[in-house]
């Protein structure tokens, strides 16, 4: 089965305390911690465990610039067996839709069985992977959380649904399908791994050997745009306690058995 | 204005809590709009009159093949029947999310998904609220709907009376809704999910755990920490996805909805999906190290500490003061 992992780089959500910056045009980007975002990551140790169970390859593919290299390395590093890098300026400022229609640009330049992403990245959106079904005419699954292989016709998926009930499907290929975390156990990536696929040549696409036309992908084609970040003030907030630890533990003690949250 | 329509979810001839907020929402894009409710499923006659308290006009498409919504299938039957250039909405759940980015390709209308707070219109602009990097950062975002948009509600955001006495009619839409045969995808079954040792959704007090636990064998002080307050261990997704505890102790939209009196969310951020799942405004109480961690708007009281010091900590303290 060949396989294409659509993956992102991503301010890592675990190690970072995320503030908005002084005029509000961004995040506070220095110092950031990035890494590959957690839903792809699934996505692509489902696709090699497929390669593995009934062969075909693995192509992880990204939308960035030059830093996103690093997050192909690491999925190739973790199984993947070849990387594609899709960067031009004329894509800065893509909205989700702009997005989409890059990498459908890049699907078609290959032939695949089955398209991955993951449910959602770090703008929480949830849409790359819809939208790209959409425009290829293919089936879609979104928040899959078990693929079954049965023939290179057709697979048995589960999506996961409200309350963790699982809704089992059966899907024809070509299909696109969107990842949800906890399909499996993504496997460990070391540093060794990551320095033996150093060297492996990753192909940079721009717009022009995608075919793609100047005002469908970048701010030109968005009609979503992000004006600004903030830090929304949500009712009272908490009473935060504040004192010596000795302090703040008595209160709290104090409040929780008030509530009867201490039997 | 654009026509604006409601996807209406419904369970058990009932419509879901988002049917009232999509309507809230809707007010906000366009104060005067009438608007159309849509209902796809089988035998809906009930849900659709209820229906008719809050919109002008309720769409039914009822056929035995769409006892199960299989979005694939109504995307399709969408673009039959929605005229050009409307404004779609929807909730974002697990259907919206499965049904709308690909309907907003069909339509060749813009989607914005995942929206919070809806700040109005002016001409062919749209200006609404979402959140970035699980909820850690809020954005403005404008929308150019000149040829429509589909939008995905954030579940539980537009809280509101909706519009009452709306005195709406239902109108049949199945013959205009083209083929509604599954194709490419077929829908096979519902898996319950299993039942745990624990029922943390009958739980009064809840020590729940998030991803700021680190590591595993930090788990004991957790489970220390419930024993002493006569609690029960939930937890937050990635600990799940981990598979430190079982799916059964997991909060949240796609876990259990507990009502506890008292929840103390150890570690957690506070993203939506996790608060979603806790009812019944319960007392909340949050320990994190990052202050400005979502989870402190939210939370009743706040502590700003390291949880693997001060849990232990705590625990000891209980047992000093019980
Ligand atoms: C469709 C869908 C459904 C979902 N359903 C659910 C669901 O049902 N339930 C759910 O929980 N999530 C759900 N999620 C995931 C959700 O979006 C969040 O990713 C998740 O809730 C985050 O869990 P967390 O707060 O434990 O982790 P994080 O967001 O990573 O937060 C960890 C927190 O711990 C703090 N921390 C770190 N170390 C320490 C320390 N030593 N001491 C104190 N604090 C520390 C950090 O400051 C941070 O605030 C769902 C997501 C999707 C897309």
């Amino acid at each position: 089965m060949e396989i294409l992992v659509c993956v992102k780089r991503v301010p890592d959500s675990s190690e970072n305390e995320i503030e908005v910056n002084k005029d509000g045009s961004d995040i506070e980007r220095d110092d950031l911690v990035y890494s590959v975002n957690e839903w792809d990551n699934y996505a692509v140790e489902e696709a090699i465990q497929i390669r593995d169970n009934v062969g075909g390859s693995v192509t992880v593919v990204t939308v960035g610039d030059d830093e996103s290299e690093e997050v192909l390395r690491r999925e190739m590093a973790m199984g993947a067996d070849s990387g594609v890098l899709l960067s031009d300026d004329a894509f800065e400022g893509s909205d989700g839709k702009g997005v989409a229609t890059i990498l459908k640009a890049a699907v078609e330049k290959g032939k695949y069985d089955l398209i991955m992403t993951g449910a959602q990245a770090d703008d929480g959106a949830a849409q790359v992977g819809g939208m790209l079904a959409s425009m290829l005419d293919l089936p879609y699954a979104s928040l899959v959380n078990k693929i079954e292989v049965i023939d290179d016709k057709k697979i048995k998926v589960g999506r996961e649904i409200e309350g963790g009930n699982q809704e089992m499907s059966e899907i024809d290929l070509p299909c696109v399908l969107s990842i949800q975390t906890g399909i499996n156990e993504p496997r460990y990536v070391g540093i060794r791994g990551i320095r033996k696929v150093a060297s492996v040549e990753i192909p940079t696409y721009g717009s022009s050997d995608l075919g793609l036309a100047a005002d469908a992908v970048g701010a030109a084609g968005a009609k979503v745009k992000r004006l600004d970040y903030f830090v929304p003030e949500m009712g009272e907030g908490a009473e935060m306690l504040e004192g010596s630890n000795e302090e703040i533990m008595e209160k709290l003690i104090e409040l929780l058995k008030a509530k009867g949250g201490i039997k | 204005m654009a026509q604006i329509f409601a996807y209406i979810v419904h369970k058990e001839g009932t419509p879901d809590d988002t049917a009232v907020e999509l309507r809230e929402a809707a007010k906000k894009i366009d104060s005067n709009a009438d608007v159309t409710a849509i209902v796809f499923g089988s035998g809906v006659d009930a849900v659709c009159n209820q229906l008719t308290e809050s919109y002008k006009e309720v769409w039914k498409i009822d056929n035995a093949g769409l006892a199960y919504p299989n979005a694939e299938v109504i995307r399709r039957a969408l673009v039959s029947i929605l005229p050009p250039d409307c404004i779609f909405l929807a909730p974002h759940d697990t259907f919206g999310m499965d049904l709308c980015p690909g309907l907003s390709i069909k339509l060749d209308s813009p989607q914005i998904s995942d929206v919070v707070d809806i700040e109005g219109s002016e001409g062919n602009t749209l200006k609404v609220v979402r959140q970035e990097f699980s909820g850690m950062a809020s954005t403005h975002v404008n929308c150019d709907i000149s040829n429509g948009a589909v939008i995905n509600i954030r579940p539980g955001s537009f809280q509101g009376e909706g519009v009452k006495g709306a005195g709406g009619q239902v109108v049949d839409k199945t013959g205009d809704a083209g083929d509604i045969s599954e194709s490419s995808r077929r829908y096979l079954e519902v898996v319950v999910a299993e039942v745990g040792d624990v029922d943390i959704t009958k739980s009064e007090i809840l020590v729940s755990v998030g991803r700021g636990i680190e590591d595993q064998d930090n788990l004991e002080i957790i489970h220390e920490l419930a024993e002493a307050m006569g609690g029960d261990v939930s937890c937050s997704r990635p600990i799940v996805d981990a598979k430190w505890l079982e799916k059964s102790r997991q909060v949240g939209t796609s876990g259990q909805t507990v009502k506890p009196k008292v929840y103390l969310a150890l570690g957690i951020s506070g993203s939506f999906q996790h608060m979603g799942g806790i009812k019944g405004s319960p007392f909340i109480a949050a320990v994190n190290k990052n202050p400005k961690a979502p989870i402190f708007q939210l939370a009743d009281v706040g502590v700003v500490a390291d949880i693997l010091e001060f849990v232990p900590e705590l625990t000891e303290k209980i047992g000093e003061s019980k």
